[in-house]
Parts: structure tokens; sequence; C-alpha cells
């Protein structure tokens, strides 16, 4: 028999656009369900990295697990499912919901529907969980809790007018969504004595305990000894422990059985062995068939990541590995750079996923980056016949040797008030988006649908688009597909050198305009030197652009007075130091800032 | 025999700041100069008992403005001097004056007190050019200044320009030149305007430049500086300064060529015995002190560092560099027992074949080229 009872367990998540306040409300819910006292109540119990804080977004996906006391006087147990919030993380957000029967929509009553509201209702309706409307922060002035209400009804076709009417920051009517939560989502189903079926919906790397697995069991049972295997990966262990997830810690238990989420070690060394969405089986007794929905994570952004001190290799190396042990989806091989020397070509989900490695590499491990810019994953179909991957534009093979090539595309949805319609579809169009439809939400609001190349986003689109509606567009994408596009290879020439970490895959149509601005912003990263520099663009070996640095004519310094000496050498120190931060490519010193220029380019 | 000292007095008082400065100097109220000088007067008393083996060769009363103080304030500080210290008899006294704060009375006590050299503060001989450095006076007062100066008695006269103004023409920045070099002055300081941040200068210019002389006019006035002024029998001695013959600045030579001198006052820099250190910066906390043994090693000195025999080497060669002369192979030897080819021969080798320095035995010096981009060519020889 199993030791809980399934009708008295609620899996469900939290689902809202960014700042919607789904953190918020998942403190509320773990606060008023009693788990935890006030005191040891931190801000955004889910939330627990420090970057994540920060952006106010959650990224890896955790658990909780609490239990209410409900109006009928029965305790059940709620496992709160977080789901990352960022699109670089879609795979993760759908794997998630898997492990869930239902979901809570937060709504800020204010703001209404957004781009991501959307999105993620879709998402989880696809994934037939039951949703249930919550509007949130009616304490604001500017809430339209019944506009809102209505607009949810019209635009996703959910009953929405005995929707909680809450203030997660404010604690008002949170009572309301628990004893929804027991009504509205339903108890799991499955059979606890059937062969072992369980979802991975997120692992994480311990030191003590090696992989800990996030899993929600299905069907069967699991404990202690239980021979499993992952079906997808065919890593093979013996159970070690199981149990569920207090708030920020581990609690073990005998068993988990069908219809509980909880966490399962088996002294796994790699994350890699525990991929997200894969299922977990008895060796000795498995199930038919694996849970549908498994797709192996692959990158869709690269970059060249350098230590900018060579010496620091290992280092760099050492600190990669050690963030793979809990990021499954953080790729990286050795790459040589004749400009950057050795360091390392690194996968990642999206730009976002790229900029939280970085930040912690620079940040934990102590480690300044050189970082080239970031590209996606180009298809180059040889006239031989065979495909290459290309995640560095230096490999990219002769002209004369490609038959085509391909670029991968996305589908976005874009949300955004009618007045700004014009601007944002002047934006798409010079993003090289192709037009597919636009739906009015409401008088005043329109969702457009554009395919855009997924390079033309990586970079700097989410700003662009902020920029250009005054941050009213909210902005959603999923991977479409490839298609065959005019591409080019952009290279830089400093000096009449070619520097291979500067050079870029690009549409053939910006090419000229991407090498004027990356020459003029290069002219005024490199400093001036004894000699003129030409910096040149150039596609195919024809030099499309150029600009020159003049050279050094003058550098004195200021007056020394009274004998202020240590003033003087500071000075002369500062330039030292200046002259250690640049690479040396040719006779030219770079600074290490310029290898990244071109992600800027779009700046004003 | 007794080692050579110099010394460094600096007066932080200004009529005015002007606009460019970044020195520690503004203005203040009458009896808050009379409380300093009152301080200083007891510091110099208090210093000196650490220098009895000492002869002081120079004595610089820098600013701020010197020429700011009451006679009878001049007349004490040289007699503090004179008293508590060993001063040579061909000693180089300097004074600053800026023009609009000098009075013949004032050079008399000057004169009585010792004071046998003057540097003024000119800087341009255009007015419109002076009223946007934010200076008080015009030149017609400076030219007042200047004669009273001469009939005071003063035979060694310096006078400060600055070239790269904004508004400033070559044709404008060669007549400066030429009225100062009618005036026969014996040596001339001409430095290149260089907008220090934390001025209003850095405020109007920073974000624009083009206000500014462009690279070409202002390089073009660094060569005919030089040029002129050589022309006029002034020989560039040093990357900013000009002197006719024997009237070099001994007091800034000792600065480059590693003689020890002490600070005295506000915030003044010292190098003692192979230690670099500052007097107090504050003030108010300058005054507060009770210039007795303890609080002077207590409380005056900050930022005390003793210099490595490496920091040594780059000082000996970074500052040695600014005199046109260059610096002496064998006197490196001689002092730090190793060869200078040993510790820098990459760098110099570089420099030689950028044709940034040229050797010439025993001297090693910076080309005409080098001395354009001397801050390049200087940071390469730290270690």
């Amino acid at each position: 028999m199993p030791i809980v009872d399934q009708n008295k367990i609620r899996n469900f998540c939290i689902i809202a656009h960014i700042d919607h306040g789904k953190s918020t409300l998942a403190d509320r819910i773990i606060e008023m369900t009693g788990l935890l006292t006030s005191r040891e109540m931190q801000s955004q119990v889910l939330d627990n990295m420090d970057l994540e804080r920060e952006r106010g977004i959650t990224i890896k996906a955790q658990a909780v697990r609490t239990v209410y006391k409900a109006a009928d006087g029965e305790e059940y147990i709620f496992n709160l499912i977080d789901t990352p919030g960022h699109v670089d993380f879609n795979y993760e957000v759908s794997r998630s919901l898997a492990a869930c029967d239902g979901a809570v929509l937060v709504v800020d009553a204010a703001q209404g529907i957004e781009a991501q509201t959307l999105a993620n209702v879709y998402l989880a309706l696809d994934h037939d969980l039951d949703v249930f409307p919550v509007l949130n922060k009616i304490d604001l002035p500017s809430a339209e809790p019944d506009r809102v209400a209505a607009e949810i009804e019209d635009v996703i076709g959910l009953e929405a007018h005995d929707a909680p009417r809450i203030s997660a920051k404010t604690g008002i009517n949170i009572e309301q969504v628990l004893q929804a939560i027991v009504e509205k989502i339903p108890a799991p189903k499955g059979d606890p004595a059937a062969p072992l079926r369980a979802l991975i919906f997120d692992s994480l790397y311990d030191s003590y305990k090696g992989v800990i697995i996030f899993c929600r069991i299905k069907e069967g049972t699991v404990k202690k000894g239980t021979a499993i295997r992952m079906m997808a990966t065919g890593a093979e262990e013996e159970v070690v422990e199981v149990g569920y997830f207090g708030a920020g810690q581990f609690i073990p238990c005998e068993e988990l059985s069908a219809g509980m989420v909880g966490y399962i070690t088996a002294s796994i060394k790699n994350v890699k062995d525990t991929a997200v969405g894969d299922t977990i089986t008895d060796k000795n007794n498995p199930c038919r068939e694996p849970l549908p929905g498994y797709k192996k994570v692959t990158s869709m952004v690269y970059c060249g990541l350098y230590p900018a001190d060579g010496a620091k290799y290992n280092d760099l190396r050492d600190a990669l590995e050690k963030l793979q042990l809990n990021d499954a989806s953080l790729f990286f091989e050795p790459e040589t750079s004749i400009a950057l020397g050795f360091g390392f070509r690194c996968g990642f989900l999206g730009l976002l996923h790229l900029e939280i490695i970085q930040e912690r590499l620079e940040r934990e491990y102590n480690l300044d980056l050189v970082t080239t810019a970031p590209g996606v994953v180009y298809r180059v179909h040889k006239k031989q016949g065979d495909v290459i991957e290309l995640t560095n534009p230096s490999n990219l093979p002769n002209p004369s040797e490609i038959e085509y090539m391909e670029e991968p595309i996305v589908t976005a949805e874009i949300m955004v008030t009618t007045e700004f319609v014009g601007a944002i579809m002047t934006l798409c169009q010079e993003r090289r988006g192709v037009y597919l439809g636009m739906e009015y939400i409401e008088t005043t609001r329109a969702l457009l649908k554009y395919e855009l190349p997924l390079n033309e986003i990586i970079y700097d689109f989410f700003d662009a688009l902020k920029s250009r509606s005054r941050g009213y567009a909210s902005f959603d994408y999923e991977i479409k597909g490839y298609q065959q596009s005019e591409l080019v290879k952009l290279d830089i020439l400093i000096n009449r050198e070619e520097v291979d970490a500067l050079s870029f895959i690009v549409h053939a149509s910006s090419a000229y305009e991407r090498g004027r601005k990356m020459c003029e912003k290069l002219k005024d990263e490199i400093p001036r030197h004894l000699f003129e520099i030409p910096i040149q663009a150039a596609v195919g070996g024809k030099i499309i652009a150029r600009k020159t640095v003049k050279a050094m004519r003058k550098d004195v310094l200021a007056k020394c007075y009274g004998g202020d000496i240590s003033r003087k050498k500071k000075l002369l120190e500062k330039q030292k130091e200046g002259k250690k931060r640049m690479r040396q490519v040719g006779n030219v010193e770079i600074p290490q800032k310029a290898f990244m220029s071109v992600l800027k380019l779009d700046e004003e | 025999m007794r080692k050579p000292l110099e010394l460094y007095i600096h007066i932080p008082f200004c009529a005015q700041k002007c606009d460019y400065c970044d020195f520690l100097s503004g203005r203040a109220a009458l009896s808050v100069q009379r409380l300093y000088v009152e301080r200083l007067i007891e510091e110099i008393a208090c210093q000196s008992a650490h220098y009895p083996g000492y002869t002081v060769v120079s004595v610089f009363l820098g600013g701020g403005t010197p020429s700011l103080l009451e006679p009878k304030q001049i007349l004490d500080i040289m007699n503090q001097v004179k008293r508590h210290f060993r001063l040579a008899e061909d000693a180089e006294v300097t004074m600053e004056a800026n023009p609009g704060t000098v009075t013949m009375e004032k050079l008399k006590a000057c004169r009585e007190g010792g004071i046998n050299r003057i540097s003024i503060g000119l800087q341009s001989a255009d007015d419109r050019e002076l009223k946007n450095l934010g200076r008080i006076h015009t030149y017609d007062e400076f030219l007042k200044t200047f004669q009273r100066v001469r009939q005071a008695g003063f035979a060694n006269v310096n006078i400060d320009l600055m070239s790269a103004l904004p508004g400033q023409t070559l044709a404008s920045w060669k007549a400066t030149l030429k009225n100062v070099t009618m005036l026969k002055p014996e040596h001339i300081s001409a430095y290149s305007l260089i907008i220090e941040e934390g001025t209003p200068f850095y405020d109007r210019y920073h974000d624009h430049l083009e206000l500014l002389p462009d690279e070409n006019e202002e390089r073009e006035m660094y060569y005919l500086t030089k040029q002129f002024l050589h022309s006029h029998g002034f020989e560039r001695y040093e990357i900013s300064n000009y002197a006719k013959p024997g009237y070099e600045c001994r007091h800034n030579t000792g600065y480059w060529t590693g003689t020890e001198y002490l600070g005295l006052g506000l915030g003044a820099s010292s190098y003692i015995q192979g230690f670099r250190f500052c007097n107090e910066r504050d003030l108010g906390a300058y005054c507060r002190l009770k210039m007795q043994q303890e609080d002077v090693d207590d409380y005056l000195h900050k930022d005390i560092v003793r210099l490595t025999e490496k920091e040594k080497m780059e000082e000996f060669m970074f500052l040695g560099m600014r005199l046109m002369r260059g610096v002496s192979e064998r006197e490196f030897e001689k002092r730090f027992g190793v060869r200078m080819g040993d510790v820098y021969g990459n760098v110099l080798d570089r420099l030689l074949k950028n044709r940034l320095i040229v050797a010439d035995e025993p001297y090693v010096r910076l080309s005409e080229f080098g001395i354009d981009i001397s801050n390049y060519v200087l940071s390469e020889f730290l270690l």
C-alpha cells in the first residue's frame, strides 16, 4: 500500500508573464501552508541563485512540497514545481509542466495578458493541464480586474469571473488560491503497483550525494535499493535515497509512488546521465515504453570563451566542467584562435543562458574572459553532399566548396499596444522578418506573428523591441527549423591581417552595413599605435569597408607638481596596465573588449 | 660631507581657483591662512630635527599662490627655514607668484627672506585666453608684476605658459611667445593644457574636444615653442622647461635625478632615504595637528612607501628621461650595481628600433618623437 493517498496530492505549477508575480505568489503559498515560519521565510524562497534574484526570473526548475489543511479539514500535499521564465529554457518549461497535473495562471490585473502569458497557457494546455487564473496585484491603483478577467475569458477562453483577486505582495486573498488548488487541480492518477515510470524534470549535482534527480512518479514505486535505468541515456544505478522537497532542503522518505514528486539519488556522477525529459524505470521490471516528449537538448547559440590571461586556460576548463555538472545544456569543446590563443567554443540554449554562464565564470570563479561574438548554428551544405553544422565562423569552408547554407528560423509572437505596431513591424522587417499575421487581443492590443532568423534576434532584439515600444512589447519565440539563406562570412582585417576571432556570419544584404559599423567601432576601441593601422571589413577577400586608426602623435603627462612622483607613476602604471589588457595580433595591440564590440553595433 | 636636501613648502591658497587647476589649493579666509602659516612654521621646526646631516640646496615655495601671503608671513617662513635648517650659501630659493597678488612690499620681504628666484604664472599673453582659464589678471597686470619683480632686484625669473588652450590659435600662441621672450626672463615653462578630471574644464571640454585646438594645431604650437624659444636663446633641458644657459631650475632637476626632498605643509610630497610619503591633505586636519614629534610621525605623514630596488630603477629611468640629456648608463651601474642593459635590454632595443630613444654614450635620451609620446615611452620602463 502506498504511504500517501493519491487523492490528497496536488501537483501544480504557477505560470505567468515575467514580473506578473509568480515568485511572490509561490512565497505566499509556502508561507501560508505553514511549512516554514515567517522568520525562516527568506523572500522568494524558490529563487535561490543570486543571479536569478538580480534578474528577477527563475532559471532552474525547482520544487517544493508543503502541507495544506483545507476547508474540509483534510491535509493536502502540494507539490509546487517552479518553471523557468525565459524562452531560452522552453524545453525545461515543457518538462516541468509535464510533471504537473494543473497550473495556476497568474495575470497582472493592471497589465493584462502578455506574450508569455499566452505562450505559457498554450504550453500548459498542450500538456493537458487544468489551468485556472488568478488576478494579481489588485492592490495597485492601476489594477482593472474586471477588464483583465474579461480579457482572459475572451482571449484564452478560461473561466475567469470567479478567479481569485489577490495581491501576492500584501497577502490579500491567498487563502482563495489555496482552496482553488484543492478544488480545481485534479489529483494525480497512476498505478503504484505498475512498473516504474518516472519523469525527470530537473537534476542537480551535489558533491556528497552525486546527482540528485528531480522527478515525478507517473506509475510504479521507487525506493532505496531499486535498480533504475534512464531509458534515453541508458545510465543504470542503484537507488541510494529517495525523498521530497522541503523548502530549501531534501527530506528523505521511505518510497516514492505514483503521483508523487520527489528526488532520487543513486551515486550518479554526471547530470548528463540524467537528461531532463528522460524516463526512469526499474531495470529489473521495466515499463513498456518511455514517457513521451523527450528531446535531446541542443545548443542554439555558440560563442568562443577565452581566458584574458592565457595562463588561466586550465582554470577556465575546470570551471566549465564544474558548471556542466549542474547544467547539461552547457556545451563546450577546446578551440584555438590565432588572435586569442587557447579557449573553448561553448554552446548555450540562448543568449540569456550565455550571459548567465559568463557571469558565473567571472563572479564565482574569478575569471577574466574574452568573449567572441555569439552566433547560431548554421548548416553548410557542401558540393560533395556532406553537411557541416557550423558553430565557429572560422571553420566555414571555402565558398567554392559550398552548395548553399541554411540558418535557423524562429516563429515569434510579439504582443504590443496598437500605437507601436508600426514601429515593431519596421523592426521585424529590418531583421529580415516574414510577416505571418496579426490578431487583435482587444481594441488597443495586438499580437504580431513573424518568422525571424534566429541570428537576427540573439544579440539585441529584445532591447530594440523594448526601446521601440517604450517597454510595452512582450516577446516569445520557438524554433521552427532551418531555411536556406544567402549568408556570407564577414572578415575583419587589422593592419592587413585577418583576425579570426572577429569574423562572423551575416546575411549578404547586411554585410556592408555591418562591416562599416564594425570598422567604426574598432577604430574607436583600438588605441593609437606608433604607426597607422588600417581596419578593413572583407567578404570573400573583397574589401567592403575601411577605417584608419591614425598614428600616435602626442602622449604627454601633465605637469609634475611639488615632487608628487607617486601620482605620475600611477598614470604610467595605468598606461602599462592598459597594455596588459590587450591582445597582440601581429604588430597591433587590440583591447579585449573589442572582441565583443560586434555585439553592440546597433547602439546609437 | 653633508647630504643635499631640497625643501618644498606648500601654500594651498589662491585668490580664486583657476578652471583648469586640479592642484591641492583654493580660496580661504584670512584667519584660516594665518592659522595655516602658524602650523607650517611649527612643522618646519619640528621636522628639521630629523635632518641634522643635511644641507638645504634649494627651497621652493609653491602653491596655490604663495604670493598671496602677507610680507611678514613670507619672512616668518623663510626665517624659520634658516633658523632650523642649514641653508647652502648658493641655494636656489624660488617663490611662485601670480599677477594681481604681488606688491613691492612683498617682494622686498622675499628678498630679505633670502628668496632669489621668482616664478610667475602667466599662462598666456592674450586676455581672452586668460579670462577663459579663470585667471584673475590681464596681460597688462602681469607686465606690471614682472617689472616690479625686476625692480625689486630679482635676476632669476621664470614665466609659466600654457599652449593648446581653448580658443588659442597658432598666431596667438606665437604672440604670447614673442611678448614673453621680449621681456628676457631667465626661464620659461611651457606646458600643453591637460584636461584633468574634477575641474570645471573637464566638465566643459571633456565631451567637447572640438572646442580645443585640434591635434594638428596642438602639435604645431608645440613644435613652434621649441623652435621659437631656441632661436631666442632658451635651451630646452626638460620636456616642458626652457632656460638661458646656467639658469636651469635646480629644484625641479633634483626631482628628476633622485635628490632627497622634504615637503612641508599641506599635502606636500617627500622623498627621504628611499621612502616616499606625503603630508596630510585635509586642511582642517592639518591645522588641528599639534606639531610635536609624535603627531608628526603618527598623523602628518601619509602613504608612506619604501621604494624597492626595482622601483628605484624604474624611477631613475622614467624621471631621468624627462631631462633632455637623458639617463647615464654609468650612473645607473654605479647606483644599482647592475648594467642598464641587463635590466632594460629588451625595452631599450625596442625603443631604439622605433626611434623613440637615442643612445648617446653614456647617456640614453628621448628622441624628438619620443618626447612627443613620452608617456608611452616612459611607461615602458616600469618593470
